[in-house]
């Protein structure tokens, strides 16, 4: 048995809002109460004329992994549809060594 | 969460043929294109059938190019399927009720009948060329004008937007310049290894110019393989006035003043030229008429072009340097190239860039599609099914041929423009008769002045839709409305951009029916049957026919193995100029007269346009029109993309109106500052030839002076009878656009160009926008305060053509 967690790429998160879809239309979740929200972080520009503009997605207390899914061997709903693939599915201990790899990345775990 | 990890292994379904069985259902593999609305991209989908209906859809992991990826349209396409709101069955109406929710379902034998009795009446009294089939955005284009030329055999198929500003421009000019039909960017859609086949180089630049592929997905193209070049080392430029979240991750955001692409495509081509950065060996064996562009641009410094466009002379000269330095590099252009009157030259020198600077039709460039394929990729042909059928006579009264020879004999269809001043004045002939075939015109997307088109049609004597969903025009104007099916009620197929661009092709394979709604090409034919025999009895009885017959002269495959495979990639296939490939006579060379890309056009010459790109201003702007600006200090851009919706479908769908509820206008917070207008604000925004009302989003992307407003909107939750009809006058920007504003060519209209002035809603506007049209207690008409919704005024328009 290991923990599992969602690492996210959010430099390339389009805010195409594929995953929160796709979690609503898998578990039956309405909107206002879904498995996974994108928050927006800016747009606003520095100085130099460079833009900080970010969507980072992050799950909410319902998101149980697509515990149903994963158990038959397919990707969580978000992972598998998501535009950007900026999704990945798997064994934290896993998922941190690619965190480790890259910046601009969220590493998340449920309850 | 802790899971078994033995229980936890990834598997599949790659591999698995087009339709299988598991737990319970049929799951079919197919492609999509419109509905749900969508140009042709043909995103894979597994589609699982349970009793005769879909339970669930996913992406379909066997797309070479999508891999599993879908976006909201198509993840939320149950609810598309079983909405109460869409119209699966024949009505009727009486013509006395057209605004009342009168409808009653009727069979398609009595809708038919109807319709020919209407017919054949308009027929014998005014002759086929009174009649008008009026088609919407990105349908199945490849059968687009056969429901004018072949079904009601008239020579007036329309599309409505004024002065056709999308796509169709592009596809022209191109067509003229190169010789092949949409130079899309390379994205190795066509090769089997994808990103990672040898025969591919990821490009090192990409501009996307006026263009934001991401959300504008639905254009042939699949927008995210820009985030897949990305990640494998593309850097992008953006030329755009606004910034876009890509424009975030943007090595250069050229922000331009809207309408003046041409003056910064042209400063490019001086900069490229003057330090000799050009393909030379590429321009003297392939390119005909460089010295003259050479000539006409110089009359283009940055300098100039960069107080015509705003933005600083270096940072021209360095996009220039970068785009010419970078091999390859290749331009994504948008429907913005469309959506001015001077875009037929910014078109034209744009593609005088991807020529000159080697970059045509090479890895990681420019594709062109290979014209040597099943029998020469006819396209043409079964574009103009019906039109080579034609009396010449008959040919000759398209509406607008006279002035606009290039668009009326190119595109086979009449002059947006000229259209509705035909059904407005009845010259050069009255219109009798007009079939909606999926277009919403007045909660538009596709035209200007949809308050104008919407009192035309309502005059005429009979109007008739083929639609998925009620929508404000139908309740408005239509007599009879026929059910169309969507995508996953159909067999046929999804080329990318409509076969002219290499990539693949898809199937779109049947996996359920829907009350007695029938596929675009069936309903062709069922209207075609009776209203103009000749043209469809004893021959193809079936879109498969159809395809064998005609369309697989353009593909080397036939129908069936399309079906089991899904999708096909085309192979692309490099540098075809030197291979024949280009030419359905197999010589080297490109597509055009001189064999050669067109720098300089005979054709645009001959049809008394300026040979070579040039730039002018367009038509209302405060250097254009200083008057007007003085009292609109605001340019209105319009046309932006929401990814949840297709222009104006969607609304009623909740997970898609969730992502948007309400009807957006971005302006800059220092604007917002000194109008009073807080983010969530309606703003009410006007101009000599309409009024709208939309939310404030007040975010720093949008430079000071400008507003950005969305198109497209109505409100199926609304009253639907007329004259409120869905609250579609509330937020209806078009209103906003003055009509006839074309460049020479009969293309472009000022939708990003717009004057206008802004203000906060005041309270009393608001209810009286929202109550507009509404009964009152004693159910006669409220009467209105101010002239609201008012229409162009034509004392108003000194600038139009
Ligand atoms: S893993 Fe499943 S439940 Fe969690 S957010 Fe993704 S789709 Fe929703
Ligand atoms: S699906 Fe992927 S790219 Fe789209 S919003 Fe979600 S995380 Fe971002
Ligand atoms: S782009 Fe078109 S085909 Fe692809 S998922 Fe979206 S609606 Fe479907």
């Amino acid at each position: 048995m290991s923990e599992y967690g969602l690492l996210i790429d959010y430099e390339y998160c389009t805010n195409c809002h594929s995953c929160e879809v796709a979690c609503e239309e898998t578990h039956d979740f309405p909107p206002e109460a879904r498995g996974i929200r994108v928050f927006e972080d800016g747009p606003f520009e520095y100085a130099d004329g460079k833009w900080n503009w970010n969507y980072v997605p992050v799950p909410s207390d319902r998101c149980d992994l697509c515990a149903r899914r994963v158990m038959n061997h397919q990707q969580p709903a978000c992972v598998h549809h998501c535009l950007a693939q900026v999704m990945q599915f798997g064994r934290i201990d896993d998922l941190v060594e690619e965190f480790k790899k890259k910046p601009r990345q969220v590493l998340w775990m449920p309850n | 969460m802790e899971f078994n990890d033995d229980a936890v292994k990834m598997q599949d379904d790659v591999g698995k043929p087009w339709r299988y069985e598991e737990d319970g259902c049929t799951v079919t593999r197919t492609c999509v294109w419109s509905a749900p609305g969508c140009h042709p991209v043909g995103c894979g989908l597994k589609v699982y059938v349970k009793d005769g209906e879909v339970v669930k859809i996913e992406g379909d992991e066997n797309h070479p190019v999508t891999k599993g990826r879908l976006c909201v349209r198509c993840l939320a396409m149950k609810d598309f399927l079983y909405h109460p709101d869409r119209i699966i069955y024949p009505m009727k109406r009486d013509r006395a009720d057209r605004g009342k929710d009168k409808w009653e379902r009727c069979s398609w034998d009595e809708a038919i009948a109807i319709i020919k009795k209407n017919y054949d009446e308009v027929k014998e009294k005014y002759g086929v060329q009174s009649m008008v089939a009026f088609m919407g955005t990105g349908r199945q284009g490849n059968i687009g004008a056969t429901g004018a030329h072949r079904v009601l055999g008239t020579p007036n198929g329309c599309y409505p937007l004024s002065g056709f500003s999308c796509y169709g421009p592009r596809v022209s000019i191109t067509m003229d310049v190169i010789g092949s039909s949409y130079p899309e960017i390379d994205y190795a859609g066509g090769l089997p290894g994808g990103y990672e086949d040898p025969a591919f180089t990821v490009p090192e630049i990409i501009i996307q110019w006026g263009k934001e592929p991401i959300y504008s997905s639905p254009d042939g193209f699949f927008g995210h393989a820009i985030i897949d070049l990305m990640k494998r080392g593309a850097k992008l430029i953006n030329v755009n006035p606004r910034i876009t979240w890509t424009g975030s991750r943007a090595i250069e955001n050229v922000r331009l003043r809207p309408g003046t692409d041409a003056a910064l495509a042209m400063a490019m081509l001086n900069v490229i030229i003057e330090e000799k950065l050009y393909d030379a060996e590429f321009v003297d064996l392939w390119c005909y008429g460089f010295e003259q562009l050479a000539e006409r641009v110089k009359e283009m410094p940055p300098s100039k072009a960069a107080e015509i466009c705003e933005v600083p002379e270096e940072q021209i000269i360095r996009v220039a340097r970068l785009y010419a330095n970078a091999k390859p590099a290749s331009i994504a252009w948008g429907v913005s190239i469309d959506q001015s009157p001077n875009g037929s030259q910014a078109g034209q020198a744009i593609l005088a860039l991807m020529s000159i600077t080697g970059n045509m039709d090479v890895p990681g460039g420019q594709v062109l599609v290979d014209m040597t394929a099943g029998d020469g990729g006819m396209q043409e042909d079964i574009d103009s099914v019906g039109w080579p059928e034609m009396k010449q006579e008959l040919r000759d009264t398209i509406i607008g041929r006279e002035e606009f020879p290039f668009y009326t004999g190119g595109l086979k269809m009449s002059q947006a423009d000229r259209q509705l001043d035909a059904l407005e004045t009845g010259k050069p002939y009255g219109i009798h008769l007009t079939w909606l075939g999926e277009t919403n015109i007045i909660a538009p997307t596709c035209s200007a002045q949809p308050k104008r088109w919407y009192d035309a049609l309502r005059k005429v004597d009979f109007n008739f839709a083929t639609d998925t969903w009620m929508t404000p025009t139908i309740q408005g104007c239509c007599d009879v409305v026929l059910p169309l099916a969507s995508s996953l009620e159909m067999e046929t197929i999804v080329p990318t951009h409509y076969g002219g661009s290499p990539n693949y092709v898809g199937a779109l394979n049947k996996c359920v029916k829907c009350g007695e709604a029938v596929p675009e090409w069936e309903l062709y034919r069922i209207l075609g049957l009776a209203l103009n025999p000749e043209a469809w009895e004893n021959r193809e009885k079936d879109f498969k026919e159809f395809y064998d017959i005609a369309m697989m002269r353009a593909y080397e495959f036939d129908y069936d193995e399309l079906q089991e495979k899904v999708v096909i990639q085309r192979d692309v296939s490099y540098r075809k100029y030197e291979t024949g490939k280009l030419r359905p006579d197999g010589a080297k060379g490109f597509n055009t007269s001189t064999g050669r890309i067109q720098l300089y056009s005979p054709m645009f010459e001959a049809v008394g346009e300026n040979p070579l790109p040039y730039y002018f201003e367009a038509p209302t702007t405060p250097i254009s029109t200083p008057e007007l600006a003085k009292e609109y200090p605001f340019t209105m851009m319009s046309g932006a993309r929401e990814i949840g919706y297709f222009h104006s479908e969607g609304r009623q769908i909740e997970k898609l109106r969730d992502l948007c509820p309400d009807p957006l206008v971005e302006l800059n917070p220092k604007d917002a500052e000194t109008y009073g207008i807080k983010a969530g604000d309606w703003v009410r925004i006007e101009n000599p030839w309409g009024l709208a009302f939309l939310k404030a989003k007040v975010t720093p992307i949008i430079k000071e002076g400008y507003i950005q407003a969305q198109h497209g909107w109505w409100f199926p939750e609304e009253d639907a009878e007329a004259p409120h009809l869905y609250g579609v006058w509330k937020s209806n920007i078009n209103t906003l656009i003055p009509h006839s504003r074309m460049g020479k060519l009969g293309f472009g209209a000022p939708f990003r160009t717009t004057l206008v002035k802004i203000s906060k809603a005041h309270e009393d506007d608001l209810v009286e926008a929202d109550r507009f049209g509404l009964e009152g207690e004693d159910g006669k008409p409220l009467v209105h305060t101010d002239n609201f919704f008012r229409i162009d005024d034509p004392t108003l328009d000194p600038t139009a053509r």
